[in-house]
């Protein structure tokens, strides 16, 4: 294989929303005006932060008991250097903290220059942050009990006169290092040369296009790499009248057709261009449109639809035809009369 | 050995909605499990293992929540397992569970499968970025419409078809309580006229995005007999895959499809598959899918389902072989649920606790799931008679 595996980051991020039901959105609600609850289960131990269910014997919890701001550390790791996604602007140590009134250690950071300063059994209190929204990181962190950190919490606030906190905002973002693999880098390229390749399976003779490497009905590795012409027909379709959130480009409606190229056994999806969306049909006859020359990269948006190249419509018929006769034996529909008419009007 | 003979003791489902703004994920689960451990006459302590299912993490963007749920399912102490395979594992899991018992490994298990599709944006999840290409058809409705679209050219139905089924389903909804979509003035010309998002396929014609969870008890033959209530005992279960691309591949009807129903009916002996299935739940997430599974599942011959559909034969009033009495997916769509309702609601049937939605005198009973790129099958049989 002459060029690289290709790769590439890939970011997936999105900013899911969590319903937090009763007991998890009292907690928060608390959180919001400086105060921890936490709950009470059968044999009068609270756990903090409270659970809706009871680990031992799944009952339901919703007895909410006010518990202390200030607590023992029952184990701590060091945090390491600070990373760019933690919510906190210094290194931290991360720690199980068992709150005054609580059975249950809670895990949060502890706010300390560094690991010289921690030790299990020491006093710690919350710090709280300035503006608070109902969500765990309205507490900063824990900070050693001597240390001075503003009033404590008043307790007494009504929970029940302000407004509950029923979901939280989880934006999450994970960056992946993606690589297509040796198959698909190898399509990939060619693309830039304006080739189209498919690899073959050993065993069938059937041809898959993009590659993949592995023939999914031998289950062997495929044989070699088959050049395919950039010509074929639209096996089936649809008039897609919803946007694709990933392609502001792309206003509806457009047509997204399953394309089968000449000499594939397997079609794949692609989008039906300068052309009447009204025109598009099953077996009509389509080429590739290529970006211009200069704009070419190892990319599969190189292709950027398909155009209707005027040929008789292809007979598709036997939907079982494709592949299992192999790819070359396709007849075009010339030979064979075009689409009848009557099939065409049940579209 | 044969296998133990399971039965199904209880069930229990949550109020299908676009939002449960009122429960976490956790209570949404309890809801139903509670349910369903009521009508089993069964608390906590008496099951021995959880299978769950839901469709992938990124639905709602909980990482394992399996892990997380143990304490709200009574699974502390407990095995636990989770079910992996798309749109269909709701019925997946509901065969997994079985097979516990089945197998003599567990005595009585609850199964449960959800989604609470409000927390995210599924056709997001569904359409996530790629580098080196870029998307062309947008979510489900874009991968399946053109299959659709085959099916009618192959089939010369009718172009109505499609709106029957949806007009179908959603009148029946109307005796389901925990229906998602209500829609009691909805007209059929409305469905024709509702607009089209992926043309061949109007909005009427597509499933909502439901909040919701589903929850069996199922437990082995000696708790199925001493069972102060009415049963559903399991006459076969069956799940196949395959590979979504390859040469020849059927795309309409699936080889992993039919040879998943021929052994799910094989095992419970039934041979005119019409005339023998007293109700059917399958997994209809777009409208034109009722006749396509009617004749890869065999009620049909190839090219005349929707001549079922064009009959009423598949209708709740005056049908011979009903089909999603209980409005269907096209009525609730919590994705991972959806195929442990088909089930569920297939037990239901043969228990006689369907409520307005009964189809009376029902003793065998169909339940269906497809997943993926129409790729992964479950299917099962439950009967009235052991």
């Amino acid at each position: 294989m002459p060029e690289e595996v290709l790769q590439a980051p890939l970011v997936l991020e999105y900013p899911f929303t969590r319903t937090t039901g009763p007991v998890v959105g009292r907690f928060l609600t608390g959180l919001r005006e400086r105060v921890v609850l936490g709950v009470k289960r059968a044999d009068g131990t609270v756990m903090c932060p409270p659970l809706e269910y009871d680990p031992a014997n799944a009952s339901a919890l919703d007895e909410m008991v006010e518990v202390g701001q200030s607590g023992v550390v029952v184990s701590w790791s060091w945090g390491g250097p600070r990373r760019e996604q933690q919510p906190f602007d210094q290194p931290v140590a991360w720690a199980l903290i068992q709150l005054d009134g609580t059975d249950t250690p809670m895990l949060h950071a502890v706010l300390v220059g560094g690991p010289e300063q921690m030790s299990t059994g020491m006093r710690v209190q919350i710090k709280w942050r300035e503006e608070r929204e109902g969500h765990i990181t309205d507490i900063c962190g824990f900070v050693p009990e001597s240390d001075e950190t503003g009033p404590k919490a008043s307790a007494t606030v009504d929970l029940d006169s302000v407004e509950a906190v029923e979901s939280v905002r989880t934006p999450i973002r994970l960056n992946y290092s993606y690589t297509p693999g040796r198959a698909l880098s190898e399509y990939l390229y060619a693309m830039k040369d304006k080739r189209i390749i498919g690899d073959r399976c050993g065993d069938t003779g059937q041809v898959f296009v993009p590659p993949r490497g592995v023939s999914p009905v031998a289950g062997k590795a495929t044989t070699g790499m088959v050049d395919l012409p950039d010509v074929g027909y639209v096996e089936s379709f649809n008039i897609t009248r919803v946007p694709i959130a990933a392609r502001p480009d792309l206003q509806p409606p457009y047509c997204s057709a399953w394309i089968v190229l000449d000499g594939a056994s397997v079609g794949f999806m692609g989008l039906v261009i300068n052309c009447e969306l009204e025109s598009v049909r099953l077996g009509m006859r389509v080429r590739a449109v290529w970006k211009p020359d200069e704009e070419l990269g190892i990319s599969a948006t190189n292709i950027l639809g398909w155009e209707p190249t005027g040929e008789p419509d292809e007979v598709i018929a036997d939907i079982e035809r494709i592949g299992r006769v192999g790819a070359q034996q396709t007849r075009r529909g010339a030979e064979r009369g075009g689409v009848d008419s009557q099939q065409r009007g049940a579209l | 050995m044969a296998k133990e003979r399971t039965a199904v003791i209880g069930v229990g489902q949550t109020k299908y909605a676009s939002t449960r703004g009122d429960v976490s994920m956790a209570g949404l689960l309890r809801e139903a499990a509670q349910r369903a451990l009521d009508s089993a006459h069964k608390t906590w302590s008496d099951i021995d293992a959880v299978v769950m299912g839901k469709a992938p993490d990124f639905f709602e963007g909980v990482m394992m929540p399996e892990i997380y749920l143990a304490e709200a399912l009574g699974c502390v102490g407990k095995p636990i397992m989770r079910v992996h395979t798309a749109g269909s594992v709701g019925g997946s899991t509901a065969c997994v569970a079985a097979s516990m018992v089945q197998s003599r490994v567990h005595s009585t298990v609850l199964t449960i499968a959800w989604e609470k599709q409000s927390e995210s944006n599924a056709m997001w999840a569904l359409s996530l970025p790629q580098p080196f290409t870029t998307s062309v058809n947008a979510g489900a409705g874009g991968y399946f419409s053109p299959i659709m679209r085959r099916y009618m050219a192959m089939s010369n139905a009718p172009e109505l078809i499609g709106c029957l089924v949806a007009f179908k389903d959603r009148q029946q909804a109307l005796k389901n309580p925990y229906a998602h979509l209500h829609q009691p003035d909805l007209t059929f010309e409305q469905v024709v006229e509702s607009p089209m998002l992926w043309d061949p396929i109007r909005y009427s014609e597509t499933c909502p995005s439901s909040d919701g969870a589903c929850a069996m008890v199922l437990t082995d033959e000696a708790g199925g007999d001493a069972h102060d209530g009415p049963v559903a005992w399991v006459a076969g279960t069956a799940m196949r895959s395959e590979s979504n691309s390859y040469g020849g591949r059927n795309m309409v009807s699936p080889a992993a499809s039919e040879q998943c129903a021929d052994d799910v009916f094989a095992q419970a002996g039934i041979h005119d598959r019409r005339a023998e299935i007293d109700a059917v739940e399958m997994y209809v997430p777009f409208s034109w899918y009722e006749p396509m599974w009617l004749e890869s599942l065999g009620f049909a011959e190839k090219g005349k389902g929707w001549q079922l559909v064009e009959s009423g034969a598949t209708k709740l009033e005056g049908g011979d072989l009903p089909v999603n009495c209980s409005g269907g997916v096209l009525s609730s769509n919590a994705i991972g649920a959806s195929g442990m309702i088909r089930f569920a609601e297939a037990a239901l049937q043969v228990m006689g606790e369907a409520g307005e939605h009964q189809v009376d005198g029902a003793r065998t009973a169909f339940g269906h799931a497809y997943g993926g790129g129409a790729q992964y099958f479950a299917m099962w049989i439950v009967a009235k008679d052991k």
